[in-house]
């Protein structure tokens, strides 16, 4: 069998882009949860 | 507990990095496939987080069902999410490594197809929870999930009770496996088991805030002089 080495490289490549890709979600979440609270915070203020 | 997620997050990232020398350097060269069968220690521990976050998504909704506690509806749209996002992973994963050994990135056999069920059972849920406004979208979902756990034993099994193509299960399976590798497999488990759980975790409070958002939004609007019913 040829190498595999593209493909492994692949395989591990792809799986912390996936992992990546949701934490970014994650912590772009909560920035924006973070603006609405400080909106929240300020007297009379709502988003 | 907030100086906890800190360290953890350190230690289990350092788990990862040993985890990942252990796959590339220490586990043996299988004789057959050669290097590209290091796929197996992301692709099996993949897929042995997903079971068990569907697992704990199962035990949470049947929670939820029974008791009605909003923690436990927290706990089972967490899981449910980060249980997808490791089973794409395996579907991702297991192609890549399927094209070089068996010529083709994939086939309709049992267990390929009922993981992609899987996978579309899960992503089903999260859009109901997504896209639903019904009051009733927690209890909808909880009873779609308590049903969709059953699928997950069904694709541990698929390969004992029908022809594949896919090798048989490590644990609890007709085939053997060299200890180191087993070592290694291990090793990489404990480390995405440890990872999936601080992922959780993060996505639990940033869940219970939104939560607590809405709500202060909800009584804003309440006592607004401006528009809202006082």
């Amino acid at each position: 069998m040829k190498s595999g080495i593209p493909y492994l490289f692949a395989a591990y490549a792809v799986t912390w882009i996936i992992h990546s890709a949701y934490l970014g979600t994650i912590v772009s979440r909560y920035s924006q949860l973070k603006r609405e609270i400080e909106q929240l915070k300020k007297p009379g203020g709502r988003s | 507990m907030k100086r906890a997620f800190p360290i953890l997050g350190v230690l289990t990232a350092l788990l990862l990095i040993y985890a990942l020398y252990q796959a590339l350097v220490v586990a043996p060269t299988e004789q057959t496939m050669g290097d590209v069968q290091r796929i197996f220690y992301y692709h099996v521990p993949s897929a042995w987080t997903a079971f068990l976050l569907f697992f704990v998504n199962f035990a949470a909704s049947l929670l939820y069902l029974i008791k009605r506690k909003p923690a436990a509806d927290i706990v089972a749209l967490v899981s449910a999410e980060v249980g997808v996002v490791f089973c794409t992973v395996v579907l991702i994963t297991g192609p890549i490594w399927a094209r070089p050994v068996w010529g083709i990135w994939w086939t309709w056999d049992m267990r390929l197809t009922s993981t992609l069920v899987l996978w579309l059972i899960y992503v089903s849920y999260l859009f109901l929870r997504r896209f639903s406004s019904s009051g009733e979208t927690p209890v909808l979902a909880a009873a779609l999930a308590v049903l969709g756990a059953l699928c997950v034993p069904f694709v541990y099994f698929s390969i004992w009770f029908f022809r594949t193509q896919h090798p048989q299960p490590v644990m609890g399976g007709g085939g053997s496996i060299d200890p180191r590798m087993l070592h290694v497999l291990l090793i990489n488990w404990l480390a995405f088991s440890c990872f999936a759980f601080l992922v959780c975790w993060s996505r639990y409070r940033l869940e219970k805030l939104q939560r607590d958002v809405d709500q202060a939004h909800a009584l804003a609007s309440l006592l607004d002089p401006r528009g809202g019913v006082r």
